[in-house]
């Protein structure tokens, strides 16, 4: 196990152009779950492929397990990854697949047999071993990648999208099994995804990117309770967050807090006269699209996400009273779009 | 659409393949009037001469030896190109010279090259001391049995060298990237990536490039007519230019027609072979 270190790290693609990273300072912990979650294009994969050695930074260090790595080659980097396609051998079963690791590092022969054999419990794929990599459905590849990246050990895991490729369902439970995977092996792990849920079900800290910069580091519960800016904010949680302009702020709540204003205490909240326009009916909840009927906010548009278990019915077109909690309310500075310190909120 | 194609096939390859056919069970010669059926008199009589079957030994040679160098070569050359460098375009133009400039100039440069009073290679050779070569009596390339089969053969490579690193790039290149990348993650060295991964999963598309290479190998004769005319002793002759010599050159159109149906079925043997390898090793 090792702690993974980035100082100042780097890509330039294009001489001239924007990095496709720039500047990025992190540090995992100790076994730490960390995921790197962004848009397509915000860097999130060459970060990674910088650490793996695939990838030359133009500048920046990098340090495994306090050791400078910047200029060595991905094998004397001692690190397991699995890629998005699972990039199995094609044509070696999945025995020779699993074992090409250890062969690789010259482990001694006769060790073989039981590592293999070990990886393969771990991951329950011993009935595969004599297959072929075509031979195999989604999941079994990708359990196959995971069995060939944890075979020989490695002190950091790096893990580039591995459940995108598989079907809505399989994710799920696939990614529930990486989870448990995680808990037992407890190796140091960077994920990357550009997957909300996934990165706020697995990640013991998620590392926000956005064109190549850093936007926050923090627990699921931080990036998503206290976003630094409103990149964060609107990236996750899905609806996106609502965002008002006042002033010299910009005030943000998520929708699920937008309620009729009847479910909150009237000393607690803020209220709004919500211009309701049409919704969608999602089985646990409904999606409530309107926008604010106070001309300040000309039309303003937003969302609610209301419980189904709160009857209430709206006519296409009405003005209804609803409310955010007071204390739901976050603030961002206008020119920044940086988070700021809680405000009176002008509108009422 | 379809039909002028057809037309043109018939005529171009049908025709003297059924003529030849027709020709190699007659005792037709140029200039004899009428056709007489000898049955399989002509096979016989060229299975009984040792000037076919020295061919016939040399053909394999000449196959074997070139498609050799060719797949060593070529798999070298598609690894090396695939790689992005500074001015790839320019050496990959300059790789393909040898397939687009006409046979007859390139063979010609080499005749020179291998010339026996002119050899630039001799001419080289004698000037460094540690071949300690007898300035008057330098190797003739084209003039002793053995050198001259090895020229033939080294030119044929030439030639051919191209056409089979165009299809191995094209190969590699539909080899997903990641994974090479996987493998030197896993912790492979140069030497293990590339025998134990690029290679492998360059199979299929190298048994095609084979196949291609024993076909225009075995059935051409460009190289030899230009450069030896077979010789000397007809220790270059191949079975197409024997029948070429044969049949065009002396008139004995039976014979020659004979001699160059011989080939058919090595070659589709040749070619079932190769098809039924290129599917097992099928690689997704």
């Amino acid at each position: 196990m090792a702690v993974v270190e980035t100082k100042g790290l780097t890509k330039v693609f294009k001489k001239g152009e924007l990095g496709a990273v720039n500047d990025v300072n992190l540090t995992t912990q100790e076994g730490e779950f960390l995921v790197f979650l962004g848009p397509s294009g915000s860097g999130k994969t060459t970060l990674l492929r910088m650490i793996a050695g695939l990838e030359t930074p133009t500048s920046g260090q990098i340090l495994i397990g306090g050791q400078d790595v910047t200029h060595l080659s991905p094998r004397e980097r001692r690190i397991a990854m699995v890629f998005q396609s699972y990039a199995l051998y094609p044509h070696l079963t999945v025995y020779k697949n699993i074992a090409f690791p250890l062969k690789a590092q010259k482990v001694p022969k006769e060790q073989h047999k039981p590592k293999v054999a070990w990886a393969a419990g771990l991951l329950g794929i011993e009935k595969l071993l004599h297959r072929k990599p075509r031979e195999l459905s989604g999941g079994e590849r990708q359990r196959v990648a995971l069995a060939r990246a944890i075979v020989r050990e490695p002190t950091v895991f790096l893990l580039d999208e591995p459940l995108s490729n598989l079907d809505a369902k399989l994710r799920t439970s696939a990614r529930e099994e990486l989870e448990q995977f995680h808990a037992r092996v407890k190796t140091t792990t960077i994920y990357v995804t550009h997957d909300q849920v996934e990165a706020m079900a697995l990640g013991d800290r998620v590392v926000v990117l956005h064109q190549g910069v850093v936007r926050q580091i923090g627990t699921p519960k931080e990036v998503y309770d206290d976003p630094a800016d409103t990149f964060v904010a609107t990236f996750l949680g899905s609806p996106a967050m609502n965002l008002i302009p006042q002033e010299n702020d910009i005030v943000g709540f998520r929708p699920e807090h937008l309620l009729p204003a009847s479910l909150i205490s009237p000393d607690q909240r803020v209220s709004m006269h919500f211009h309701f326009s049409h919704e969608e009916y999602l089985g646990a909840e409904r999606i409530l699209y309107g926008s604010l009927a106070d001309k300040r906010f000309e039309a303003k548009d937003v969302i609610s996400r209301l419980p189904s278990r709160v009857e209430a019915s709206f006519a296409p077109g009405s003005i209804v009273e609803f409310a955010v909690p007071r204390n739901e309310l976050k603030f961002f500075d206008r020119a920044t779009e940086k988070r700021a310190a809680p405000r009176v909120v002008s509108w009422q | 659409m379809f039909y002028p194609a057809m037309i043109y096939v018939l005529a171009v390859i049908g025709l003297p393949f059924a003529l030849a056919v027709v020709y190699a069970f007659s005792d037709i010669k140029v200039g004899s009037v009428g056709y007489h059926f000898v049955g399989l008199q002509n096979f016989k009589s060229i299975l009984h001469s040792a000037t076919f079957l020295r061919a016939l030994y040399d053909s394999f040679i000449f196959t074997v030896g070139s498609q050799i160098l060719v797949l060593v070569g070529s798999t070298l050359l598609a690894l090396a190109l695939e790689k992005k460098f500074r001015g790839r375009g320019l050496v990959r133009f300059l790789m393909l010279l040898p397939w687009v400039a006409p046979v007859s100039i390139g063979a010609i440069g080499w005749k020179w090259i291998l010339d026996s009073l002119y050899s630039v290679i001799n001419w080289v050779l004698v000037r460094v001391p540690i071949f300690h070569l007898d300035k008057f009596n330098p190797p003739q390339w084209l003039g002793e049995p053995a050198l001259a089969m090895a020229s033939v053969i080294v030119v044929h490579t030439w030639r051919l060298l191209p056409f089979s690193t165009v299809i191995l790039l094209a190969g590699l290149s539909a080899i997903p990237k990641d994974i090479p990348e996987a493998a030197e993650i896993d912790g492979a060295g140069f030497w293990r990536k590339m025998f134990q991964i690029n290679i492998p999963m360059l199979l299929p598309i190298l048994n095609v490039a084979l196949l291609f290479g024993i076909v225009f190998t075995f059935t051409d004769m460009t190289v030899v007519y230009i450069l030896t005319r077979g010789g000397p002793y007809d220790s270059t002759q191949v079975v197409p230019s024997l029948a070429f010599f044969t049949g065009v050159l002396g008139g004995d159109l039976s014979e020659g027609a004979a001699i160059s149906l011989f080939m058919v079925p090595i070659l589709v043997i040749v070619a079932y072979l190769m098809l039924r390898a290129a599917n097992r090793s099928e690689v997704t």
